[in-house]
């Protein structure tokens, strides 16, 4: 055995797992607040700053939480895939309108559709710091409890929804 | 039209860039010159192809061409031109546009500065160099294209990053790049030794200053970085062990190494076989950044916007340049012998144990770097390692190694003896052991670490001082002290300079690690904090427009002992276009400590959260490393060097000599 073909075998080792590490993605972290209760709230709506949004007033329903602002890309993106399952009506959708401005996120809105039941104002980022939401936009599926049973960073697809999201929510909506 | 001449330079370059990759390396081997000679205007043809394409996407930049992808993607038409300038390098098309143009401007350089090299050893190492940019220019022309339309044009642009609004963001994404590229030089001048199998002495000479070069642009670069991070993201903070951080740091590590080995194979005809490794090491790393940075395997501020795509093609690349270097290595390097022996107590042994811990400490940089890789892989978790594991196994791997700095320039060559070296360095140990463990006492608090890192820098500088005097005594024929400061190398003085530069960036990062303060305190306006001796006073903010953005400015007079010392003026501001918010800290920077000022979020009244710090030293931190490059610098100006040059130009005036009597 040649020593010199030490530094190679080393780097075969390392190719290896760069090549598997391409097939895998660093920004799915496991939230530690999946199984814990949904961190409670309490906000003036969007629509009606006179009227409140409490997550009391959701419990035993299941439902999902969305994080976006009208300043925030991946939310375009998303935009479409939760104004479809919005029109489904198979899980209410509640917004939670991050660190945004009331006129731009009501014109945007207005322009690209609302899928939301109720949105909520969070302008200072608070609530958003006690989800540990890393950036908008991110969704939260919250059960008939209040409990965090899955979060979903950055924008949602079809296929995360058919494959993972739905089926867990008529699951959870079973029970 | 401009941006498709730029295109269509890239594609030529590509071309020429095959033939300098192709006919000069073969021309070597069939020892055939006319072949060989292609190496020389196939470089030049390159570059100016290269920087064809460079101008072509400047000018895109400069009359705001939002019809260009990148353009429209990266800058916008109320960006400042110096920032459209920059926002060449503000994203991954551009970035790889300059790495390749810097990649040109070196073989460039080695085109017009290798005369005095066998034709057969110039043509390959262009030729490898060809070969290198052949990769680049793919990577660029298939996924990455710079000059890619956007048809219909975009009305405006998506504006460059606010954190990249900068000047230190002009300049050091080239610096670094000028390192990284650098070391291609001397990974080319190893490939070049081993397909011609003449691992000499004089290889090592010719590569020792081009590795010295790209060295200190890559210390400039480094320490760039750190201090835009330090003053631009607002933390007070200047490393943070992120993954993009390493990979910019291991080329240096291994560098470093190099440089050193290159040393004892040039001056003692050892280490041969491991120079060559290590030259392959320090560019295979910058490779492995460039994968690190643009792949999205690890997850990291600075990371571009990433694309499997792009992830794979730089994965491919890096297997074929470094695998194949690797397998040459294996099989070429066993014939190239091991050098002159030497005990273990010589300065070729502390040279090597220096290397041996540089190394350890590269290797774990890439671990702790990898490790979360690794273990996501592996399907075991996910994790992610930060500075307390880098903390951890640095400082140890460090201690020895900067020890051993201190004894190597003393240690004869071949056998020390080791009893002689204790005695000539007793008082150097000595007077820094006292001065570590009362200066902490001095500043009123004493912590084991801070006498630690101190020991360490005044012991590089008392081993200097030691060393300097018992060779200016020994300098013989001197007379006066100028005259025999003058009569030592200037290779030496480099050296000696390099190593303080070690010492004032260890008292920097010893001192700011242990007594450094910050407050984070709610000031209403007209309220004061007191921190580190220093009273703070908010005056309020006030509304201030910039060319792209809105900001709130705060005003903090700043006294001590009633006498104001300074105004800071820290910002938040809001850039339109991306609606980003960035902290703009205010600095006071002073020889012996920082103020550094951030503002939080506003609050009631008038109020602000604000960050106050308190940072004794940190500027000697990239002083040091300025000055390690200074110390490379003068090394690269010595005689030996500067003789080779004349010497060279002294060809001409022979040559015409001879030519005279022809002519009468």
């Amino acid at each position: 055995m040649n020593r010199f073909l030490i530094p190679f075998g080393l780097f075969i080792v390392v190719v290896g797992f760069l090549a598997v590490g391409l097939t895998l993605n660093p920004r799915e972290l496991p939230s530690p607040l999946v199984g814990k209760a949904a961190p409670e709230f309490s906000l003036p709506q969007l629509h009606d700053p006179g009227k409140v949004i409490s997550s009391n007033d959701l419990k035993g329903k299941v439902w999902l939480l969305n994080f976006w602002a009208s300043w925030c890309g991946g939310c375009k993106d998303e935009h479409p895939v939760l104004i479809h399952l919005a029109q489904s009506g198979e899980v209410p959708i509640y917004g939670m309108d991050y660190k945004d401005q009331r006129s731009e996120a009501l014109a945007w809105l207005k322009e690209w559709g609302n899928p939301y039941q109720i949105v909520a104002v969070d302008e200072p980022g608070r609530i958003g710091i006690n989800y540990g939401v890393y950036g908008v936009p991110e969704t939260y599926v919250i059960d008939k409890a209040g409990v965090i049973r899955y979060k979903q960073i950055g924008p949602l697809r079809e296929d995360i929804l058919d494959k993972k999201i739905m089926p867990l929510v008529r699951e959870l909506q079973n029970q | 039209m401009i941006p498709e001449i730029g295109h269509y330079a890239l594609i030529l370059a590509l071309c020429v860039a095959v033939v300098q990759g192709v006919l000069p390396i073969y021309g070597a081997a069939v020892r055939n010159s006319s072949l060989m000679a292609v190496a020389k205007p196939a470089a030049r043809g390159q570059f100016l192809l290269v920087l064809t394409a460079f101008c072509c996407l400047g000018y895109a930049f400069a009359v705001k061409d939002f019809s260009v992808l990148y353009v429209a993607a990266t800058s916008n038409s109320q960006l400042p031109l110096h920032y459209r300038l920059a926002a060449i390098w503000g994203a991954h098309e551009g970035s790889l546009l300059l790495w390749m143009f810097i990649l040109s401007i070196w073989m460039v350089a080695v085109s017009f500065f290798s005369t005095h090299l066998p034709e057969a050893m110039r043509a390959r190492i262009l030729g490898v160099m060809g070969l290198v940019s052949v990769g680049f220019l793919l990577f660029m022309l298939t996924v990455s294209n710079p000059f890619e339309r956007l048809i219909p044009a975009a009305l405006d642009g998506r504006d460059l990053n606010p954190l990249l609004q900068d000047p230190g963001m002009v300049i050091h994404p080239p610096m670094l790049y000028m390192g990284y590229v650098g070391f291609s030089v001397a990974f080319s001048f190893a490939i070049a030794a081993l397909l011609g199998g003449t691992l000499d002495a004089a290889w090592a000479r010719w590569s020792r200053p081009w590795t010295t070069v790209a060295w200190c642009f890559m210390t400039v670069g480094v320490a760039m970085g750190s201090g835009w991070a330090y003053y631009e993201l607002g933390w007070g903070g200047w490393w943070f062990w992120d993954p993009v951080e390493n990979a910019s740091f291991m080329p240096w590590l291994a560098g470093t190494a190099l440089m050193h080995s290159l040393a004892v194979t040039d001056k003692r005809g050892g280490f041969k076989a491991w120079s060559v490794l290590l030259a392959i090491m320090a560019f295979s790393l910058s490779l492995l950044g460039t994968f690190l940075v643009r792949s999205g395997v690890l997850t990291s501020v600075h990371a571009f916007a990433t694309d499997p795509k792009r992830g794979l093609f730089i994965l491919v690349f890096l297997a074929i340049v470094i695998g194949g270097s690797l397998v040459l290595y294996a099989w070429r390097a066993p014939r190239v012998g091991l050098g002159g022996g030497f005990a273990l107590i010589s300065r070729e042994g502390m040279l090597l144990a220096n290397n041996v811990l540089l190394v350890a400490a590269l290797g774990s940089v890439l671990l702790g770097t990898l490790y979360p890789l690794f273990l996501d892989a592996l399907d075991l978790g996910k994790i992610s390692v930060g500075p307390p594991y880098f903390d951890t196994v640095f400082l140890p791997l460090m201690t020895p190694a900067i020890f051993l700095m201190g004894i190597g320039p003393l240690a004869q060559w071949k056998q020390a003896s080791l009893p002689a070296l204790a005695i000539r360095l007793r008082w150097a140990f000595g007077v820094s052991l006292v001065t570590a463990v009362v200066v902490p006492w001095l500043m009123g608090q004493w912590t084991p670490l801070v006498t630690l890192g101190l020991l360490m820098a005044f012991w590089i500088l008392a081993t200097i001082v030691v060393d300097l005097r018992e060779r200016l005594l020994q300098a013989e024929g001197g007379g006066s002290i100028g005259g025999r400061v003058a009569l030592l190398p200037r290779a030496y003085w480099g050296m000696v300079v390099a190593h303080a530069g070690v010492a004032l960036f260890i008292v920097g990062v010893t001192m700011v690690k242990g007594f450094e303060a910050e407050q984070d305190v709610r000031m209403n306006v007209g309220e004061t904090a007191t921190l580190g001796g220093y009273t703070f006073r908010f005056d309020g903010t006030q509304q201030v427009n910039g060319p792209n953005y809105v900001a709130a400015r705060g005003t903090i007079h700043v006294s001590q002992d009633g006498k104001e010392v300074t105004v800071m003026y820290p910002e938040k501001r809001r850039y339109f276009v991306q609606n980003q918010t960035m902290t703009e800290a205010a600095i006071a920077t002073g020889l012996l400590r920082d103020l550094y000022v951030s503002l939080g979020e506003p609050l009631e009244g008038g109020a602000w959260s604000v960050r106050l710090y308190h940072k004794p030293f940190i500027d000697w931190i990239w002083g040091g490393c300025l000055v390690m490059a200074a110390g490379g610098i003068l090394a690269i100006s010595d005689r030996r060097y500067r003789l080779a040059w004349r010497r060279k130009e002294a060809t001409v005036p022979v040559e015409a000599q001879l030519a005279r009597p022809t002519v009468t």
